[in-house]
């Protein structure tokens, strides 16, 4: 057995969850699909003294397209779910992008959207996703309930802004406007892999399809999910050429800092970051283009 | 810190099994020592090389990233419950014997579990559809191309209409 001794609770409603919560405290985590939680926990570098089982909340386990302005996640569906469901992949191009490059199909049977946000783990996919889109994370105590945006949820590597009575229950991600268009890519060393630098842009046109607006964010190349929205403000108000989109791309190339790592130099995190911002930003206006 | 234990029951290949497991204990650890089911390896047990890949109510998971208590009420299933009563060899087993899809064979159940979740939901998959979902399961003797052939071989015999 590897990992060390605790305390399991399978929680039989969300009001039980967070009492237990509020109980034990930092002690506690909680464990959804446990595809980041057990690894660390078979190396022991997580040793919790009490798991709170919630994947008996099913309740927490829902997608709902149904509202034009914004798709709402509960904070227990898995990837697979997401990836099966018959609307979300056609109404939310990030994640249908996005959802394959996360592991492998048995990971994904298991791993959930809230757990993997919980995580924070500054190279995931999802993360970046969530602060492309500003998602709102609706999060829980037994006191009460608040909504944070993606940028403040995110405080540091495999840190969040979650205080240790509080879950996750909620993603609401706001859906872009009908002139928009997104895309993620990433490249990573082999298939499932962290990315070396991932990057999620969505881009939006006005009526004389001139860009309105643009937001970019990245994984892999800071210590938390990076919004390099700003970096590409080149781009509004101009149209997207191939000239334009170069020089946004090569403005967010400055402006990110990557430290490096033992599969890539900084230098070349940086390169690939803009590389792949090109492309995501063409892609995005592409996706425009088949859509009107 | 007393060992804190849970009374399971759950069903492994069709047998109903009930244990009484401490809270610790990894899936693939009580499918090996507990119910002496030792076909389903165990590798990284962190989750990136798929030996100990099992079918949990039909779908491929590992059983590393889950504790044994997890799996109380669920049906799972295991490389041994692939061969029929007579202990001939299912077709996916028999193309892999037939194309030299495995030479030390520590990654086959894995593979064979995740395969036989993956046809049944492709019967006909590409070559890069198959290689795709078999993404998640190393294999350091093989080179993946006689896995490759096997399973696309594989899914053509289960195509064929029965004789």
């Amino acid at each position: 057995m590897k990992p060390a001794p605790f305390k399991y609770i399978a929680a039989s409603s969300l009001v039980e969850a967070l009492s237990l919560k509020a109980e034990y405290g930092e002690e506690a985590h909680f464990l959804a699909g446990g595809q980041s939680l057990i690894p660390a926990m078979n190396f022991r570098l997580a040793r919790p003294a009490v798991l709170i089982d919630i994947n008996g909340l099913t309740e927490l386990a829902s997608i709902d397209c149904s509202n034009a302005q914004a798709i709402r996640l509960g904070a227990l569906t898995r990837y697979r779910a997401m990836e099966r469901d018959p609307g979300f992949p056609r109404a939310c191009a990030l994640f249908a992008d996005a959802l394959p490059h996360i592991a492998h199909p048995q990971i994904r049977n298991r791993g959930t959207i809230g757990g993997n946000l919980c995580h924070a783990d500054p190279a995931s996919e999802l993360p970046a996703v969530a602060v492309a889109m500003q998602a709102r994370m609706r999060v829980k105590s037994l006191s009460g309930e608040r909504e944070l945006a993606a940028d403040d949820f995110f405080v540091a590597p495999l840190r969040t802004d979650l205080k240790a009575e509080e879950m996750l229950v909620e993603i609401v991600l706001p859906t872009a406007g009908a002139r928009s268009g997104a895309s993620f890519m990433e490249v990573a060393r082999r298939r499932g892999d962290f990315a070396l630098a991932g990057v999620a842009a969505i881009v939006s046109l006005d009526e004389e399809r001139r860009c309105s607006g643009i937001r970019l964010a990245f994984c892999g190349v800071g210590e938390t999910p990076v919004d390099a929205s700003h970096s590409a403000s080149s781009l509004v108000g101009q149209r997207c050429t191939d000239r334009t989109i170069a020089a946004a791309a090569a403005d967010v190339r400055r402006a990110i800092a990557p430290s490096g790592n033992i599969h890539a130099s900084a230098g070349y995190q940086r390169h690939v970051a803009e590389i792949l911002t090109r492309r995501a930003i063409a892609m995005a206006c592409n996706r425009i283009a088949h859509a009107a | 810190m007393q060992p804190d234990r849970h009374d399971i029951e759950l069903s492994v290949n069709g047998l109903q099994y009930r244990r009484t497991v401490e809270a610790r204990m990894l899936l693939s650890d009580f499918l090996r020592h507990e119910l002496m089911l030792a076909g389903t390896h165990v590798g990284c047990e962190h989750g990136v090389c798929g030996a100990c890949t099992i079918l949990l109510d039909g779908a491929p998971v590992r059983s590393c990233l889950m504790f044994a208590v997890q799996a109380n009420g669920h049906e799972l299933s295991t490389v041994e419950g692939l061969t029929g009563a007579s202990d001939e060899l299912n077709p996916l087993q028999q193309a892999m014997h037939e194309h030299h899809g495995l030479q030390c064979g520590y990654c086959t159940p894995g593979i064979l579990m995740t395969m036989t979740a993956f046809l049944k939901e492709n019967p006909d998959p590409s070559e890069l559809e198959l290689r795709e979902a078999l993404s998640g399961n190393l294999c350091r003797c093989t080179g993946y191309q006689n896995i490759v052939d096997a399973m696309l071989k594989a899914a053509e015999m289960m195509r064929a209409p029965a004789p």
